[in-house]
């Protein structure tokens, strides 16, 4: 008897159970997805590069479309294929067709400054990306070069410096003197170099992110210096010359080649042959994905232009042979024609 | 005073200059040292002759770059999607080879003349790289095809390839300018086009082969210049490349009316622009205040030349165009 009370108690649980987890099954609406794609609805948002020719900006847009397409807002974007003034002119256009939101990418700290000021006087929202201008706008995503400076120098000290037997002489090879990349990064070298006198900077040059300016120089630096220690470079991109000139020179292994970049696929190569001795990588499609992040919250929030100021400084990971893994670097998917 | 020619001012200002870096300047008269600035202007050297000979021939090429860049990233994009590389450097030569013969048919049978001619196909060219070609600016050579990478970074008995290539084809296009009958012909119809075919020479033929010619050396010096860094970076279009070129042609003394100078003009040119662009690195001046030097000294030498040789119409030098 005590076991028939028993089973049909379970039997009763089991039920009970089955029914609520029947009506479980049924499930609750999330609040927070109705209107979601309503906000988005309508609002545009454009990308101006420096250019469209080069790995970071073809991973910046690649995140930039996908949201785009998946919330459904139009984007749209102006190649001003690294003119200055062609990029003043797509700025100052899309300020007159007002759109909602602008992504840009300054080629140097000063020539778009008043545009973004202007931009936010007629209600634009800003997101700066990787190269800093020297108005702050909306939002900032991308490297702390003050930092990254400071990493790239602190890894050639580790080689170069005190108590490490070589000659402490460093040859730099800048980009363009004025953009962001180069103006804030060359602060935070002389800063870490300024507390370690051993070590001597034997060139500063700008090779104006060409390769084979980068290679032609390092060239002569090596021939001056045969016993250099270390190089920084200023951009993967242009630094496969430094490591070509070191290569020539049979010196791949002796000279501590350090550079940065967006972390593609090359760049992991060019780590694992031996091109570069340390890639201080900042992640591209990373850094797109942390722009569009800014960029729903910002049609989503709705701040009045010019109130909010949001530094997003991108995370940096220093690439080695030692420290490489599968996933350090990223490939573009395949649709690698630029529109 | 002597009449000094141009070419002979300018090589005079070499020597000065050589000399006054070999005394101030630490390291500068070493082998190793010497090796590097010659390797530093191989590539602007090869162009110039290539330009040299459209330019003696009464023409000019303004599309050379736009060419080299676009032909050599077209080769390296086979390469990455498979060809053989026999094939694809092949497929290279003959887009160049093709964009050279538009280009001569345009200006010899169209008459066109070559600054427009030239100036709208390298804008088409390049146009038409970025749509078609390549969709980076950076067209890297794949990694399955490194082997042709001797020939921008290889040297022989200690000696970089791209010097020795240099040395050969200026030492070649100088005996066929001196010795072969096509090279007069080339001096003829720039000196004359007009007498040159009553003459009977073929002178259409001759300007489309001229054009052919530059094209295929603006490939060849872009394969040289590419293997050595191992990518094609295709923004030299729009740098001050083609302006270099031209500038070591003229101010080596190749008159822009044709039919005057040689291969030797070329050599002096390039060896100034070289030792200057070697002396300011080592004395680590950015490379905004070297494009300032280098225009001020290469006014100095034509302005020199001015005075010691006063233009007419016989002696028209400058690059009257």
């Amino acid at each position: 008897m005590k076991s028939k009370v028993i089973i049909g108690a379970l039997a009763g649980v089991l039920c009970m159970t089955a029914a609520l987890t029947g009506a479980r099954a049924d499930g609750l609406v999330d609040p927070s997805r109705a209107g979601y794609l309503d906000v988005f609805k309508g609002k545009k948002v454009a990308f101006v590069p420096i250019a469209m020719g080069f790995d970071l900006a073809q991973a910046w847009n690649s995140q930039l479309a996908k949201q785009a397409e998946e919330l459904g807002y139009s984007y749209v974007v102006r190649d001003p294929n690294w003119s200055t003034e062609a990029g003043a002119q797509a700025l100052t256009q899309l300020i007159a067709e007002k759109p909602d939101l602008i992504v840009v990418h300054s080629p140097d700290i000063q020539s778009y400054a008043r545009l973004l000021k202007q931009a936010e006087a007629a209600g634009i929202y800003t997101v700066q990306i990787n190269m800093k201008s020297a108005y702050v706008s909306e939002a900032y995503v991308g490297s702390d070069y003050n930092g990254l400076g400071e990493m790239a120098a602190n890894l050639i000290v580790k080689q170069c410096g005190q108590g490490s037997g070589k000659s402490g002489k460093v040859s730099i090879v800048q980009g363009v003197l004025t953009g962001g990349a180069s103006v804030y990064q060359i602060e935070g070298i002389q800063k870490i170099f300024a507390e370690h006198p051993e070590i001597k900077v034997v060139s500063n040059q700008a090779a104006d992110w060409d390769a084979s300016k980068a290679k032609a120089i390092t060239q002569t630096v090596l021939q001056q210096n045969s016993d250099l220690c270390g190089i920084i470079g200023f951009w993967d991109g242009m630094d496969t010359g430094v490591g070509a000139a070191v290569r020539e020179a049979g010196k791949t292994g002796q000279v501590y080649v350090v550079t940065s970049g967006g972390g593609a696929t090359s760049a992991c190569d060019n780590v694992n042959n031996g091109t570069f001795s340390a890639l201080i990588s900042y992640n591209a499609m990373g850094q797109g994905r942390d722009m569009n992040t800014l960029i729903k919250a910002l049609l989503e929030m709705k701040p009045k232009p010019g109130t909010v100021k949001i530094i997003d400084y991108s995370p940096l990971t220093v690439l080695t042979k030692d420290t490489l893994k599968p996933d350090s670097c990223w490939a573009l998917p395949t649709t690698t024609a630029a529109k | 005073m002597p009449r000094l020619s141009q070419e002979q001012i300018v090589f005079l200002l070499w020597v000065a200059l050589f000399a006054t870096f070999a005394l101030v300047l630490p390291g500068f008269l070493s082998y190793g040292n010497i090796i590097t600035l010659i390797r530093g202007v191989a590539v602007l050297g090869i162009l110039a002759v290539g330009m040299a000979i459209v330019v003696i021939g009464r023409g000019i090429d303004l599309s050379q770059i736009a060419v080299m860049a676009v032909s050599t990233a077209f080769a390296f994009t086979l390469m990455t999607n498979g060809y053989p590389i026999w094939l694809a450097l092949l497929l290279g030569l003959v887009f160049a080879a093709i964009v050279g013969l538009i280009i001569g048919f345009l200006i010899a049978y169209v008459e066109i003349p070559a600054l427009f001619a030239t100036l709208a196909m390298g804008a088409f060219v390049y146009g038409f790289g970025r749509y078609a070609v390549f969709a980076q600016d950076l067209v890297y050579l794949p990694a399955s095809a490194s082997s042709i990478e001797v020939l921008g970074a290889g040297r022989v008995l200690g000696i970089p390839i791209p010097i020795l290539l240099f040395a050969g084809f200026a030492l070649a296009v100088a005996l066929f300018l001196l010795y072969s009958r096509l090279g007069q012909f080339v001096y003829a119809t720039g000196d004359n086009p007009a007498s040159a075919r009553i003459s009977g020479l073929p002178v259409r033929p001759l300007v489309v082969l001229q054009y052919v010619f530059s094209s295929l050396v603006g490939y060849a010096a872009g394969l040289i210049m590419a293997t050595g860094v191992t990518l094609m970076n295709t923004r030299i279009v729009n740098s001050t490349l083609l302006y270099d070129v031209i500038l070591v042609v003229v101010l080596g003394g190749i008159s822009l009316s044709g039919g005057k100078g040689g291969v030797r003009n070329v050599i002096v040119g390039t060896l100034l622009i070289g030792t200057l662009l070697n002396g300011m690195t080592i004395m680590d001046i950015q490379y905004t205040g070297q494009n300032v030097i280098k225009s001020v000294i290469l006014l100095i030498a034509i302005v020199v030349d001015s005075i010691l040789n006063p233009r007419d119409e016989q002696t028209a030098q400058q690059g009257d165009i």
